[in-house]
């Protein structure tokens, strides 16, 4: 059997560098960067051997090329696999792939990021970004909700965020001990400095934390192509080749995840699409 | 064009494997036609026909005793050349814990596909599209598709299911064929018209035992085409894809879902449905493997994520599947995914009809649903 | 410094009514200050005004024996704080905690309730304006319970 010509259902292999736990159900793990050229909202198929391949965001920061990072939450075989690598074990890497966050768009703007539970995760590229060009944007909000306060990620970077831009993080529900807000990541909205006439809004979570709060930032006088999102649908060849990504005549690997709020407006109001 | 006399049809079959090309076309196998090895024009279903309609599927005798004188089967010719199970990878780990992969690299095979019907050469031709697009060939398909050979053939008659010409096909291919032969049998004998579509069909018809095609035999073609075209019954509604895109609520998707049974079989049977699932597998030695099989996007599977599928219901997932088909492939790939060969009427088994659900909701536009 | 008048006409709330009816509720309103883990209210005691937040933010809580003091929500400058003083019998249903230092403009809610009575067309706006408070806590609260970010919610 020959080696295996490059191809795109191939996988390379990469070497797990560090692994953090952030949460119950996350893990951060950093791969060995191979050169790929990656963009804030883009994902990797991450391979554990001989379970499986999944579509995993890339959370890690664009001004640090060396390593590929990753946040994982276990909800199934492939996932758990992942969650339980070690530094110095092997991953499957194929990737980068989709579209991106609209940096370019959001640039003197007021932007205002709008990220439930995991979703924090593909958002935190943007936030570096934002924290590292901070000039070159009017006021920046981060608005977080989780489940509680266990669920938070990334609890120490929030911290340091918060001297570049506004940080507002909020829990559904309060655990003994938490002194921050309790309520729905919405309820934060009146308190971001947020121009709606000329802002930009980059919402991600669970689909149904996106559909509210695009209603919330529509309530707010947000148009609809000032917002973008990250959608999520099941992916085997993440190269529009297998059919099963597909949100009506767009393919969510190739002309997604990060969709315009408009060109998606119509499936997130009508029920299984 | 040229004119091959019936007898001689076996030196198409034998120049093609003299060249190296593995032969296949429609044989006859437990009560149908469908496609396989074909070694003389002896394997070929002569003097059978079919007949088809919703739900139905017969063999017949032929009393003209042709040699392509029944529609289609079952089968199209996309197994050829998007195999139902192909394995795409294996890796063993070493001692590091790394792994390498190594790709299943086969020669792909040298096919001539005999008898390959208007219809299915437009299903190749979307297909095509699919694969062979800029950004991501799938190699695979490549490499069998360069070493395809195409033989079209006109139809001589329609079944009750077929409807290419509501589609932009017709009976005759016009094109993308290397060699199109058209069977006739009349007072001037049974013979086959045969033209060239490339350089190396045309190399092959040299060495056949032709004669120049009369005026008599391109008219006899052009009037079976016309015939065959006037049998069509059904028809596809014309704009059908814009009225798909804005139809997403309407009733009818619930109504078909009562008769729905989400068994798969039209996909299966259309020419040019593509969803594949990608499984990775180990064995017992700790080798892993990856393949590519066909999915179909009636399974529950297919829209899994989160611990749940986004097309729960078969009404989602008929309008997901008729939907894409029709409406949304055009936004993808520039034409409509269905080149109306009917097979998805025929062998439905709850006898729904592709044509007669399109209509149903081309005549209510919009539909709501409370 | 700004007037008690000018800070009513500051409020969302009231944000766009007729000027008359701005000076009107204003002459119910007085501005009021609580330090910091300050109970503002308690279930049970009876709810006879209520509070539009200018600084400082307030939990509402309920406390329970086995798990203590409970947090359900988190209101922030520019929210309404209590409706219990709307509908008989006038008392309220969670505790409203002081988390910080709070400035806010309490209004009575009788003299409120009177005004309403007198002045249909006052009574209606200020319904129209809670109704759709009230809509959009009650969305929010119905996110809250539908616990979006458990795996396996579906």
């Amino acid at each position: 059997m020959a080696a295996a010509e490059p191809d795109f259902l191939t996988p390379r292999p990469a070497r797990v560098l560090s692994r953090r736990r952030e949460t119950r159900e996350s893990v951060t793990i950093a791969l060995e960067a191979a050169g790929e050229a990656w963009l804030p909202g883009q994902f990797n198929m991450l391979y554990a051997f001989g379970v499986g391949e999944v579509p995993i965001s890339i959370s890690g920061d664009p001004g640090r090329p060396d390593r590929l990072v990753h946040t994982v939450r276990s909800v199934g075989m492939v996932s758990e696999a992942l969650c339980r690598l070690r530094p110095g074990q092997w991953v499957g890497v194929r990737g980068p792939f989709g579209s991106t966050w609209p940096l370019a768009a959001a640039r003197g703007r007021d932007v205002l990021l709008v990220a439930g539970g995991v979703g924090l995760a593909p958002l935190r590229p943007v936030v570096s970004e934002l924290c590292r060009h901070r000039p070159d944007y009017r006021r920046v909000t981060l608005l977080y909700g989780a489940r509680a306060p266990g669920d938070l990620l990334f609890r120490r970077e929030l911290e340091r965020w918060g001297h570049r831009v506004d940080v507002l993080v909020t829990v559904d529900r309060a655990a003994p001990g938490w002194t921050g807000d309790v309520g729905v990541v919405g309820s934060l909205l009146p308190r971001a400095a947020f121009d709606p006439e000329g802002g930009v809004a980059m919402v991600c979570g669970p689909e149904v934390m996106m559909r509210f709060a695009l209603a919330d930032l529509r309530r707010l006088g947000l148009a609809e192509r000032a917002a973008w999102i990250s959608m999520e649908r099941n992916m085997h060849c993440a190269v529009g080749l297998c059919g099963h990504c597909q949100l009506g005549p767009a393919f969510v690997c190739r002309e997604g995840p990060v969709f315009r709020a408009d060109a998606v407006a119509w499936a997130l109001g009508v029920r299984e699409v | 064009m040229r004119t091959l006399p019936a007898a001689r049809l076996g030196d198409l079959v034998a120049a093609l494997r003299r060249r190296g090309w593995r032969v296949i076309g429609p044989v006859l196998r437990e009560g149908a036609v469908t496609y396989g090895e074909v070694e003389s024009a002896a394997d070929l279903p002569r003097g059978w026909t079919d007949r088809q309609d919703a739900g139905t599927y017969r063999l017949e005798r032929d009393p003209r005793d042709l040699f392509f004188g029944f529609t289609l089967g079952a089968q199209s010719w996309k197994p050829f050349l998007f195999p139902p199970r192909l394995r795409l990878w294996s890796a063993e780990r070493d001692e590091g814990g790394s792994f390498e992969v190594r790709g299943e690299r086969e020669e792909a095979p040298m096919q001539a596909f005999l008898g390959v019907r208007p219809c299915d050469l437009a299903a190749i031709a979307v297909q095509d599209r699919v694969f062979l697009r800029g950004d991501h060939t799938d190699p695979d398909y490549r490499r069998r598709r360069e070493r395809a050979f195409l033989v079209a053939v006109t139809c001589g008659q329609a079944a009750a299911t077929c409807f290419c010409t509501s589609m932009g096909h017709g009976p005759r291919a016009r094109s993308g064929f290397d060699l199109a032969l058209t069977e006739l049998r009349d007072d001037a004998g049974h013979r086959f018209l045969v033209e060239a579509g490339t350089e190396r069909g045309a190399e092959l018809l040299a060495e056949l035992p032709t004669r120049p095609a009369r005026p008599g035999d391109r008219q006899g073609a052009e009037r079976l085409a016309a015939a065959t075209a006037g049998q069509i019954t059904r028809r596809m509604p014309a704009g059908i894809a814009g009225v798909l895109r804005d139809s997403y609520a309407h009733p009818r998707w619930d109504e078909v879902a009562v008769r729905c049974l989400a068994c798969t079989n039209c996909t299966l049977v259309c020419p040019t449905c593509f969803c594949m699932a990608v499984e990775d597998t180990t064995d017992l030695t700790g080798a892993a493997h990856r393949d590519r099989r066909w999915d179909s996007c009636f399974t529950a599977g297919h829209s899994y994520i989160h611990g749940g599928s986004v097309h729960a219901s078969t009404a989602s997932r008929y309008r997901q599947w008729l939907t894409h088909k029709l409406s949304t492939w055009v936004d993808q790939f520039g034409t409509s995914g269905c080149t109306g060969c009917g097979r998805c009427i025929a062998w439905c088994p709850a006898a729904i009809d592709i044509t007669e659900e399109a209509a149903a909701i081309a005549a209510s536009p919009g539909g709501t649903r409370c | 410094m700004l007037t008690v008048a000018e800070a009513v006409a500051r409020c969302p709330l009231f944000d766009g009514l007729p000027r008359r009816y701005q000076e009107l509720i204003a002459g119910c309103a007085r501005f009021v200050r609580f330090d910091a883990d300050v109970a503002i209210f308690l279930e049970g005691q009876p709810a006879d005004r209520f509070f539009v937040l200018r600084e400082g933010r307030v939990t509402l809580e309920v406390f329970s024996p086995e798990r203590g003091r409970i947090v359900v929500q988190t209101l922030g400058p520019g929210d309404a704080l209590g409706w219990s003083w709307l509908f008989p019998p006038y008392r309220w249903h969670l505790d409203a905690m002081a988390r910080e230092r709070v400035a806010a403009v309490a209004f009575d809610g009788a003299c409120l309730r009177g005004k309403c009575h007198e002045d249909h067309l006052l009574g209606h706006l200020l319904m129209e304006r809670f109704g759709d408070l009230m809509l959009q806590r009650l969305q929010a609260t119905r996110l809250q319970l539908l616990d979006v970010y458990a795996h396996g919610s579906r």
